[in-house]
């Protein structure tokens, strides 16, 4: 039986319109398609590559490999406070502007300029070329002409998007649609405490997104992490989430969260009664100067909330947490079976040490987690690439997953049809 | 100068696990036996369990140096509690070759 309502067709994926048979994940496994899925979606739609914070001052900066986009890019906060993207690349050879030691490795800092390891030709924060070394051996160089080459860049509520198709001319505000709308206000400002992981993870990208846009995994992959008691009970529940919605590409999961502090504290674990803080976060909330949350955070309005997980497409996650503190998640393609994962979890500062601490506790439950699901992904991964299954069935709390890879398949065909209507037809000589 | 607080004199023999980042203490857990980290643990557990007002007085903002120490050691306390509490081994069971690594923490 139901513990929480469903929506009147009977199930969410009905709902939502979408297919209930079984699935194939031809699209996670083939070489051809997530070279097409480059160019399809990750060189045309908004990618968020980090939070303003990172640019505290004029000249902060820091680069982002941005690989399967075929590119690197420097993000700076220039003279006029604007947050600019370049592409990484000096205008002279082409050798990659900005990196230290090994080119491939992100980097940040404070500069006044940027200056080419190679020949030393220098831009300002805003791009222009400033400095040519040995100019009067060029022809007719114009130094207005050689710019760095600008991605563009905006930003929402504090996070940095960068997009590489220039012909598409949607805003970020409007690509963020009614989910982005919906959250607009939170304090994300107020959360600058921050601490960031990495991990490379052997899997298709998408397949690391199921596993954090479905719940129904928790009880049972994650079973040890609760006391057994409390773990048996968890099974016997199964999972049921509050709400879903999507909006265009986007897609959003809500579910209840009723440990951040537990109705009983001896289900959990010694440390968590000690420090009152675990995987939900820290049970006593801090301030974070609002009444009433933005309407689009536990959208169903039930008393039982505890998280919201987003899904900005393609590739980036934000999780807002009941108690004052939230996450991101970022899945960048290295390859049709690799990823980089990144996540960031935020808190507002901590003034004690006993806050520092229950902080501290978060995040490392967070890393004992993620480390079961990373290494799960692989297993995943290996055996969808037998081909010995190919069909799979779903079940109702995964409707976001469906909705993510239609998504995903949607915007490959449609770049498909774009690129065949815009060839040339050949007329072939008769033989 | 001792290690940490008059109050937490007891903790002296394990101030190896006063460890300023996350990696390192993570590392130092992998590195350790069950029986090295259940005897941090149950020297350190207690200690923060009776800690927990003095740890509320301790601002971050202008933080002694014994302190420091003191919450480094905890934040040790924090990353063994696990192998200690539920798995019963340093690594996360069926973690296989994945390694998630923080690339940036907060200093203190």
């Amino acid at each position: 039986m139901a513990h929480f309502t469903k929506p009147d067709e009977g199930s969410w994926t009905e709902h939502f319109n979408i297919d209930t048979t079984p699935v194939s994940y031809e699209d996670s496994i083939s070489p051809e398609h997530y070279e097409l899925e480059r160019d399809a979606i990750f060189r045309r739609t908004w990618l968020n590559v980090g939070r303003v914070e990172r640019l505290p001052r004029v000249g902060s900066y820091f680069t982002k490999e941005l690989d399967a986009a075929r590119t690197s890019v420097i993000v700076v906060k220039g003279a006029d406070k604007t947050v600019r993207a370049f592409h990484n690349v000096c205008r002279h050879r082409g050798n990659k502007l900005v990196w230290n030691d090994y080119p491939r490795e992100e980097t940040s800092g404070v500069c006044r300029q940027f200056t080419c390891k190679y020949h030393g030709w220098r831009y300002d924060l805003e791009g222009q070329l400033t400095f040519v070394q040995q100019e009067s051996e060029f022809f007719d160089l114009d130094k207005g002409d050689f710019g760095l080459v600008p991605v563009r860049c905006e930003v929402w509520e504090g996070f940095i998007f960068v997009n590489f198709d220039d012909e598409d001319t949607t805003s970020l505000r409007d690509y963020m649609g009614r989910l982005g709308a919906g959250i607009e206000g939170y304090p994300f400002h107020e959360m600058t405490q921050v601490h960031t992981y990495r991990a490379e993870v052997g899997s298709n990208w998408k397949l690391f997104i199921d596993a954090f846009m479905e719940f129904y995994h928790a009880p049972v992959l994650h079973a040890k992490q609760a006391t057994q008691e409390e773990s048996r009970k968890l099974q016997g529940y199964g999972y049921e989430a509050l709400h879903y919605d999507v909006d265009g590409p986007h897609e959003v999961v809500s579910s209840w969260g009723g440990m951040a502090p537990p109705k009983d504290e001896t289900m959990v674990k010694p440390i968590e009664r000690v420090l009152r803080s675990g995987l939900f976060g820290v049970w006593d909330a801090p301030d974070i100067g609002i009444d009433e949350l933005p309407p689009g955070l536990n959208p169903a309005r039930h008393p039982a909330w505890g998280e919201d997980s987003f899904l900005f497409f393609p590739n980036f996650m934000l999780l807002v947490w009941k108690p004052n503190w939230y996450l991101t998640y970022h899945y960048w393609p290295t390859s049709y079976n690799t990823h980089i994962f990144e996540t960031s979890l935020y808190f507002v500062p901590p003034k004690t040490a006993y806050e520092r601490l229950q902080q501290e506790l978060a995040v490392v439950t967070f890393k004992e987690y993620g480390l079961q699901d990373g290494n799960t992904l692989e297993a995943t991964q290996t055996m969808l690439e037998s081909r010995a299954v190919t069909e799979f069935p779903l079940c109702d709390q995964e409707v976001m997953l469906r909705h993510l890879h239609a998504t995903a398949r949607k915007y490959v065909s449609e770049y498909q049809q774009k690129r065949q209507a815009e060839t040339p037809v050949r007329i072939s000589a008769a033989s | 100068m001792s290690t940490f607080p008059a109050d937490f004199a007891v903790l002296e023999p394990f101030a190896d696990w006063a460890i300023p980042t996350e990696r390192a203490r993570y590392a130092k857990r992998m590195a350790c036996t069950m029986d090295e980290l259940q005897a941090f643990y149950d020297a350190a557990f207690p200690r923060l369990e009776a800690g927990t007002d003095y740890l509320r007085s301790v601002q971050l903002d202008g933080i002694s140096e014994q302190d420091k120490r003191l919450l480094w050691l905890f934040c040790a306390l924090v990353t063994v509690s696990f192998p200690v509490e539920v798995w019963r081994q340093p690594k996360v069971p069926d973690s296989g070759a994945s390694s998630i690594d923080a690339v940036l923490e907060p200093a203190v």
